[in-house]
């Protein structure tokens, strides 16, 4: 039609506010059916658990399961701090603490991974506390158990896609992008972590 | 659709239905005499082993969810009653199993058949895009009712395949992990995720079965193609759909029938994983993860690139390229039989991609690594510039005037 255009009309007018209102309601509509997939209420809940760490000797591991995840703690040896320590930032493929505890930006150093935030890091530092789900596709590395792989770096190493990890839980070499995250914990005794 | 009706309804009641709803016009003109070229071999038989694959796996896989319990204490222990206990519930369950994996070598043949004979091209180009969404969504089936057995195989190729969205974060921080958060409905793979997925299990193949009802109309508007990739010219190069085909079909599907209840009966878990018998534990990976052998390739893509994202991208773009396969390929010869140069190149990425699917089983490692490496790199290679290139300089063979003279084994006319 080769009309001239003209005025926009009241009826155009009509047209496009009955169906902008129309695609609004719509979309908002469709917010419940997409939220409902979302962590409900109860998995949201089972948000703090309690570890007591005086079973653990030095150079092994325990595993507990928290918010469905396992929580790798490892009693580590001064050795493995030392190699821990003696490695320099610019070595890391991911030089970011990934450490709950404290700021998002931090440098990924032995310390700064093993921090719960709150300043007494030099008196646990031999407590590595981490959530143990590769970063890569999320299985569960190896290396909690005694005559498991460690991989090249002793610290965790992952089968699925070869990811090795060291011993303060830092990625070192294989496909996984980053460090392995230290979830949100704080000791409450001597002997006592609360995570979450 | 093609060709004009030759439906005749035989007694009043046909006429009086042919006027209101005239579904016999539409299976006698579509089933019965739609023309067809004479000279389809054997490959052609797969569309139809397909929609046969597609009922069985629906009509055992709804007898199954009625003693099926998609719940994360019991999932396990269903399948195992339904081993068990159930009446014949070991043949059901088998049949299922095992039919999930047939029908996907008859998609691979089927998909096979269409790149060598070119039907991908002008004017099939809506057929065979509808055609990979069904195998996508034949995909997101496959791997929705593994998961459901809930053993250790099922639960980490849940967790590892449902972490591939968790790449997004390097895209944007957070939103990866909201991603995956909201596809599991809590903080890791558990009992929300079994139920959206048997859930969706149930849905996608009445989807597929949507989606093959569009894909075959998408056939019978321009009629199938065929070896030569020369149109239907005149009435001697066509023959009518029955009894003709049909009676191929038939054929071809009782030796399918024939394999299947090979395995069911004698290997029933010979394209299975012993592991997958052992229930989920979300606290131990096994040693070696491999997925079901007709994901191998793409695993192997996945794997052979070492950034996260890219082997995502890589992976999902290996099947999301195959859309564009109609535009990629600039000859405006259909067969491969009639280009020389082409043809070997298309033979090779029918090898490469088997050997993808053997490095998919292999640890990502040493020299499997990098043939895992060359044969992802042949993959896109081969589509990206070999199709649109080799399209440009081939000079094609000679050609037989029609469909008729091919039969007849007349003399091929050379290319202009
Ligand atoms: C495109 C069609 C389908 C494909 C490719 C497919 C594929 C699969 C696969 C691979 C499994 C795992 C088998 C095993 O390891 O035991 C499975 C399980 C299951 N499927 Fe399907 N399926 C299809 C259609 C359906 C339909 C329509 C239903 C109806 C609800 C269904 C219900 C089930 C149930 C209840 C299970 C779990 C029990 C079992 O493991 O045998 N499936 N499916
Ligand atoms: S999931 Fe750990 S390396 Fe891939």
């Amino acid at each position: 039609m080769a009309k001239k255009k003209t005025e926009p009309t009241r009826r155009d007018f009509m047209t496009i506010a009955a169906g902008s209102f129309a695609a609004v309601g719509g979309a908002a509509a469709l917010w419940p059916f997409i939220d409902q997939m979302n962590p409900d209420a109860s998995a949201l809940s089972l948000a703090t658990i309690e570890v007591d760490l005086s079973p653990i000797p030095v150079g092994q591991s325990i595993t507990v399961s928290w918010r469905g995840k396992p929580i790798f703690i490892r009693h580590r040896t001064p050795e493995e701090i030392e190699a821990a320590k003696a490695v320099k930032i610019d070595e890391l493929p991911d030089p970011e603490a990934r450490n709950d505890n404290i700021s998002a930006t931090a440098e990924a150093t032995d310390l700064n991974r093993v921090s719960t935030g709150k300043g007494d890091t030099a008196k646990h530092e031999n407590w590595m506390i981490l959530i143990g789900i590769c970063t890569h596709l999320g299985c569960i590395p190896k290396g909690q158990r005694i005559g498991d792989a460690k991989g090249e770096f002793d610290g965790w190493f992952c089968p699925c896609h070869g990811s090795h990890y060291d011993t303060a839980g830092r990625i070192r070499k294989g496909p996984a992008p980053r460090n392995l995250e230290v979830p949100v914990y704080e000791f409450i005794s001597e002997n006592k972590i609360k995570i979450g | 659709m093609a060709h004009v009706s030759t439906y005749k309804p035989n007694s009043a009641i046909e006429k009086w239905m042919d006027d209101r709803l005239p579904v016999m016009r539409m299976m006698h003109d579509q089933f019965n005499d739609f023309p067809t070229p004479r000279n389809l071999n054997y490959l052609w038989t797969f569309g139809g082993i397909l929609t046969f694959c597609l009922a069985v796996q629906m009509a055992t896989g709804i007898v199954l969810a009625m003693h099926y319990v998609p719940q994360e204490t019991m999932a396990f222990d269903s399948v195992e009653h339904i081993m068990r206990d159930v009446n014949f519930g070991w043949l059901l369950r088998y049949i299922h199993f095992n039919g999930a994996s047939l029908f996907f070598l008859a998609v691979y043949i089927h998909i096979a058949r269409g790149m060598y004979y070119g039907s991908y091209k002008a004017p099939r180009e809506v057929l065979w895009i509808i055609g990979v969404l069904i195998f996508l969504a034949m995909m997101a089936t496959a791997f929705m009712g593994y998961s459901l057995v809930w053993g250790q195989m099922s639960f980490w190729a849940v967790t590892v395949i449902t972490n591939l969205f968790s790449s997004l974060d390097s895209i944007i921080p957070g939103l990866g992990t909201t991603v995956v958060e909201w596809i599991w409905g809590g903080f890791s793979v558990g009992g929300p995720t079994l139920t959206r997925l048997f859930s969706l299990h149930y849905l996608l193949p009445f989807v597929i079965a949507g989606l093959v009802i569009l894909h075959i109309w998408a056939l019978h508007v321009p009629g199938s193609n065929n070896p030569t990739g020369i149109d239907i010219k005149s009435k001697s190069d066509a023959i009518s759909f029955n009894p003709y085909y049909t009676v191929k079909d038939g054929f071809a599907m009782s030796m399918f029938v024939i394999l299947f209840a090979a395995f069911v009966f004698y290997a029933p878990n010979f394209m299975g994983h012993p592991d997958n018998y052992i229930e989920a534990d979300p606290l131990v990976t096994p040693p070696h993860i491999v997925p079901e052998w007709y994901f191998l390739p793409y695993y192997a893509i996945l794997r052979a690139i070492p950034s996260k994202l890219l082997g995502v991208v890589a992976m999902f773009g290996s099947i999301g390229l195959l859309l564009f396969l109609p535009w990629l390929d600039t000859s405006k010869v259909r067969s491969a039989r009639y280009r020389p140069i082409f043809k070997w190149f298309l033979l090779l990425f029918f090898v490469n991609a088997v050997a993808l699917g053997y490095l998919g089983a292999k640890p990502p490692e040493g020299a499997f690594l990098i043939w895992g490496r060359i044969c992802t790199a042949y993959y896109f290679v081969f589509l990206l510039v070999i199709m649109p290139v080799v399209g440009w300089i081939e000079k094609p063979a000679a050609m037989p005037g029609s469909i008729t003279d091919d039969v007849l084994g007349k003399k091929p006319v050379p290319a202009k």
